[in-house]
């Protein structure tokens, strides 16, 4: 079938003159990633905001917080937050980081601007969708916020929403009338939203691709947000289900995840019958993938990006890729073990953590490759390095645990303790966040033209590479003593000895986030005052980087992109003298 | 701007990492970098498409026996008689879907040899894709009707998990169909403003969607027969 | 730079393994007959990720270390065997401690899980609510009154949702704030929970299992020490959640049965 000049006019080649069209409601792969992470930059710093203010009541419960009686009267009347307010400050905190800050900064953001010009492509597939799915997802955020400001405040169930907690409505507690409902909402707004760009990843990777892209010669980062779609269509699309059942028992009467006979502030529940472990087998089979949604593009973003850094190909680049789909592939058989204590049968503990502990093979593999690329390299070190070299160390640390937790024996006693939330901290949130970070640090120049300052840029790697651990590693202790998590206070005889722990914790949470100002002071001031970046500043290989800085609207200036090799031809011998080859040069790549 | 479309598939055969060798696919002059050919990009999303709505109901399907097998509330009631005739109905518009696709089909073909051929074939495809449209509108509408008859027995949306299930695949699936139909008006649009030339792939891309809709709808009619 | 790097994942490596190893903060002792098993396996997985970790954040940092030389006449260097021995080294290493830990695992996790309770067991029954725990013993008749949710009145102290004007069998039922129990004998508690999902977990048992709103759960465990000990909620069940918690007492067989005999007696 051939297209014909009909439908090529329809196709919007040629840039966009009005504000709105250009900077708001853009068809641009471009502006709709920075879009993306724009959003998910104000989400980090609220679920930032929130960790902070939970540090700081853990470590000095009755320290009044000043200005949060503004935030909320009834939550934290004279600025100390009530129990109840601390878990729903912990259930938004939860939240905003997983859905719009893990989800959409190394996925969407980066996926959205880099995919297409990493194959060649000069947009998305469908353009369209892709705006929708972007404000979509903005619509989904402010329903969020929407919930601090409705009477009885956020949810307090967590960002798990444990049914019936998160079923039966306002007799369940405060927070739990409107601010649950909203929070279902949002996340059901999100999923179609996600469902929308996973769409758009997959059938642009598939049929995008520029002359001489093979699968083979895609870089990492694409060949990560390609498996992270299908990872998401999957998820998401059960997710979306979960969710809408749930706004039907809350608000229509059904009983899908409420039994009979329950009784909430003395009222007998008029439901009968329903399931709770329905919602965990459901929002589980979702939320275990959900970790690799966070992680994946991370990984192929750090994959990308040190063989730039180390000057070498990166080692084994199929072996990295045949982990990335099976690590994809496994993440649907191991949600059961997130629901080792939950009263499911017993056996099928077993069934789930075996597949659970066959995922680390993927995954040190993975790193192995990561740190066998270091080996005998000439390391460039600047920020971007930095934290890719950081984004193993984290990855390390939180993958280490994942052997304890992956065993339904020793989950029944850490289970529900700060030895999960070290776990997941370090492993999706901390590693995938020093992801971003590289890859901001990295893909800066190409988005701005512009280049960030390279000094504060390591400033900030120290600062948080040592904060991070001074955070989360103690959380390992704290967990081993049996730290039960999710608590507004520690007034267990065995919890008190502990606290001085959680002071250090909560200073080292707020020197760390304080660090990140210098980020965001470093972003917005290079974005309009730092020197202006060349073409291909890092002397990299792919083809974001046979473009000017920042690319033209339809990516290669009306240019036909055609690739010779592979994305890793560093630590070579080019005709001009160079130590590299463009994917895009014809030159025959010589021996190493 | 002529577009040169490769065999789907073509280029996706794994080289070797570095090999430096002349790209697989040798470039040729003209071609459009990255735009990709508009019917397999439009086909390919839409399969990408009708995967991620059968995750969803093969979500529901498992909510569904896990939720009757987690209690005994589970309350056994006959199917509205209509259902059955709106599958026929149903079934029916993907007939007409191929009646209609035959002949716009066919018109490339005829445009070639004489204008008045090409002519008739595309007023003839459209008449069929507006009877498929009113065979889904009428298929709609006798799902209302199926409602109405359990709301009058008393089968409500909350009234036992059983209903509740129904209401919930029924509608999700009117929604969905009616999406198809919105899309379909879509192409209609584009169909008869560029005389039946373009946008054959946006209707072989609707006609994925619009099969896979009745296919849904035959599973579910299944799965609440024998388990409602 | 690199040297800089290599430094600071050496020393933080280190601090964070040395307080494994001192078990400055560690689990408190057990008091089960299944805790040896689980405690083991968790040494057993302490020690073959902790060198795994050690392994894999040393190697990183020396590497780093490596690649920083300035030396210009380096030549940038491949791996030896390139990616094949390292994806051996970590398919036997990781495959290696993943088979042990399932075997052993399986054990441990088996004989809290898989074992059915001693049918010599005590009975109790558990109800947890927003936010406290209640137990139950059978009373002189060794009989379980009935459950009637429509019944639970918080108020009169009927938390389990007795009937004793038409139930024989909930008349002598003894209903009390803490978990008292003989030590060395079989325990079964079963789970119920009147509103939300809850968890019982004491650390000293090394036992955590959630309560489910509509199923019942058993739970069994031997206690092999007398004592006080914390009965925590684990599972996000609302705004009382941290302040959720009930004692387990564990007492010698006399004394256990003398206190038994004061509860009937009320």
């Amino acid at each position: 079938m051939h297209e014909t000049s009909a439908s090529h006019a329809a196709h919007q080649h040629t840039a966009p003159t009005s504000f709105i069209r250009k900077h708001v409601f853009s068809l641009d792969h471009k502006v709709i990633g920075k879009q993306y992470y724009d959003l998910a930059l104000v989400a980090v710093f609220i679920g930032m905001g929130l960790s902070w203010l939970m540090r700081i009541h853990l470590g000095w419960p009755a320290w009044p917080i000043p200005l949060l009686d503004k935030l909320s009267a009834v939550g934290a009347p004279g600025g100390v937050m009530t129990p109840e307010y601390y878990l729903s400050l912990m259930t938004m905190h939860g939240t905003i980081m997983v859905f719009f800050v893990l989800t959409n900064a190394p996925f969407s953001a980066f996926g959205n601007y880099f995919l297409p010009i990493q194959i060649g492509a000069e947009d998305m597939a469908f353009p369209r969708f892709n705006m929708m799915s972007f404000w979509t997802i903005f619509v989904a955020f402010i329903v969020m916020m929407t919930a601090f400001f409705v009477t009885d405040g956020p949810p307090i169930a967590g960002w798990t929403s444990y049914a019936p907690l998160s079923a039966v409505g306002g007799d369940a507690g405060p927070g739990m009338r409107l601010g649950q409902t909203l929070w279902a909402v949002s996340i059901a707004i999100f999923c179609i939203s996600s469902l929308l760009g996973a769409l758009n990843f997959i059938a642009t990777t598939l049929d995008l691709r520029t002359k001489g892209m093979s699968l083979a010669r895609m870089p990492l980062s694409t060949w990560a947000w390609f498996v992270t779609a299908v990872i998401a269509l999957l998820a998401f699309a059960a997710l979306l289900p979960a969710t809408i059942l749930l706004i039907l028992d809350r608000t229509a009467g059904t009983s899908f995840f409420i039994p009979a006979g329950l009784v909430l502030s003395d009222k007998l529940q008029p439901h009968s019958g329903g399931s709770p472990l329905l919602w965990q087998h459901l929002f589980w089979f979702f939320g275990h993938p959900e970790v690799y949604i966070a992680i994946l593009p991370s990984i192929g973003i750090v994959s990308h990006i040190i063989p730039v850094f180390a000057r070498k190909p990166l080692l084994g680049p199929r072996a990295a890729i045949g982990c990335i789909m099976a690590t994809g592939f496994l993440s649907y058989m191991v949600w059961g073990h997130h629901m080792f204590v939950s009263g499911m049968s017993p056996f099928s503990a077993n069934l789930f953590s075996v597949p659970t502990l066959f995922i680390t093979i993927p995954m040190t593999i993975l790193t192995l490759l990561l740190i066998g690329s270091v080996y005998g390299a000439k390391m460039r070190f600047t920020a971007a390095s930095l934290f890719c070299l950081g984004f193993i160390s984290v990855f390390i640390s939180g993958g280490i645990s994942g052997f304890f937790l992956a065993q339904p024996s020793i989950d029944i006693y850490l289970h529900a303790t700060y030895f999960v939330v070290a776990h997941f901290h370090f492993v999706m949130a901390v590693a995938s966040i020093f992801g971003v970070f590289a890859g901001t640090y990295f893909w800066f120049p190409k988005m701005f033209g512009r280049m960030m300052n390279e000094g504060l840029g390591k400033l900030h790697f120290w600062l948080t590479f040592i904060g991070v651990y001074c955070v989360f590693m103690p959380m390992h202790y704290l967990g081993l003593a049996g730290n039960v998590r999710r608590y507004s206070a520690f007034t267990d005889d065995y919890l008190i000895p502990l606290i001085p722990v959680h002071k250090f914790i909560t200073v080292a949470a707020l020197l760390t986030g304080a660090a990140q100002f210098i980020f965001l002071f470093n972003l917005i001031w290079s974005r309009f005052k730092g020197p202006i970046a060349s073409e291909n500043p890092w002397e990299a290989t792919t083809l974001e980087w046979s473009t000017t800085s920042p690319p033209p609207f339809d990516n290669f200036g009306g240019r036909h992109m055609v690739v010779y090799h592979g994305a890793d031809e560093y630590g070579v011998q080019s005709s001009d003298g160079k130590d590299y080859i463009m994917q895009t040069s014809p030159e025959k790549v010589p021996a190493r | 701007m002529a577009t040169t479309t490769l065999p789907p598939g073509a280029d996706i055969a794994l080289d070797d990492h570095g090999s430096g060798g002349p790209p697989e696919i040798a470039p040729r002059p003209g071609h459009v970098t990255g735009s990709g050919s508009h019917a397999q990009k439009s086909e390919t999303g839409m399969w990408v498409a009708v995967s991620a709505i059968g995750m969803s109901f093969a979500a529901f399907t498992s909510a569904m026996i896990v939720r009757q097998d987690s209690s005994t509330d589970w309350q056994h009631f006959q199917l509205p008689h209509v259902l059955y005739l709106n599958t026929l109905i149903l079934l029916g518009s993907s007939v007409t879907l191929e009646l209609s696709r035959q002949r716009i089909g066919a018109i490339q073909g005829a445009a070639r040899h004489a204008s008045a051929s090409a002519k008739n074939l595309l007023a003839n495809g459209i008449y069929w894709l507006y009877l498929t449209a009113a065979l889904g509108l009428i298929f709609v509408l006798g799902q209302i009707l199926a409602w109405r008859n359990l709301a009058a027995q008393g089968l409500f949306l909350a009234t036992n998990p059983s209903s509740s299930f129904f209401y919930v695949f029924t509608a999700l699936h009117a929604v969905h169909l009616l999406g198809g139909m919105g899309g379909l008006f879509y192409v209609l649009r584009k169909l008869v403003r560029s005389g039946g030339a373009a946008e054959t792939s946006g209707l072989s891309a609707f006609s994925i969607y619009w099969h896979f809709m009745d296919l849904l709808w035959v599973y579910l009619l299944l799965l609440l027969a024998i388990r409602v | 730079m690199g040297r800089l790097f290599a430094v600071v994942v050496t020393v933080i490596t280190l601090l964070s393994v040395s307080f494994f190893v001192m078990h400055t903060w560690w689990m408190p002792v057990d008091i089960s007959t299944t805790g040896p098993a689980i405690d083991h396996q968790l040494e057993e997985t302490m020690t073959g990720s902790g060198l795994l970790f050690l392994g894999g954040q040393l190697l990183l940092g020396l590497f780093v270390w490596q690649s920083s030389d300035k030396n210009p006449a380096r030549k940038i260097k491949i791996f030896p065997g390139g990616a094949n021995p390292l994806v051996a080294a970590a398919i036997i290493l990781v495959g290696i401690e993943i088979l042990t830990l399932t075997f052993v695992g399986s054990k441990a996790w088996a004989a809290v899980n898989l074992v059915p309770a001693a049918a010599d067991s005590l009975h109790i029954d558990v109800q947890a609510e927003q936010f406290a725990f209640y137990f139950r013993y059978a009373g002189p008749d060794g009989q379980f009154g009935g459950l009637h949710p429509d019944k639970i009145d918080d108020g009169s102290g009927n938390y389990f949702g007795l009937d004793p004007a038409n139930d024989v069998a909930a008349r002598d039922d003894v209903v009390v704030g803490s978990l008292v129990i003989p030590v060395n004998r079989p325990i079964l508690l079963t789970l119920h929970s009147k509103d939300v999902g809850h968890s019982f977990y004491v650390p000293e048992l090394r036992i955590q299992q959630d309560f489910v709103p509509g199923i019942e759960i058993p739970v069994h465990f031997t206690a092999t020490q007398t004592g006080k000990f914390e009965i925590v909620c684990t599972q996000l069940c609302g705004l009382g959640h941290y302040n959720m918690k009930a004692y387990l007492q564990v007492m010698s067989e006399a004394d256990y049965e003398q206190w038994l005999k004061g509860q009937e007696g009320q």
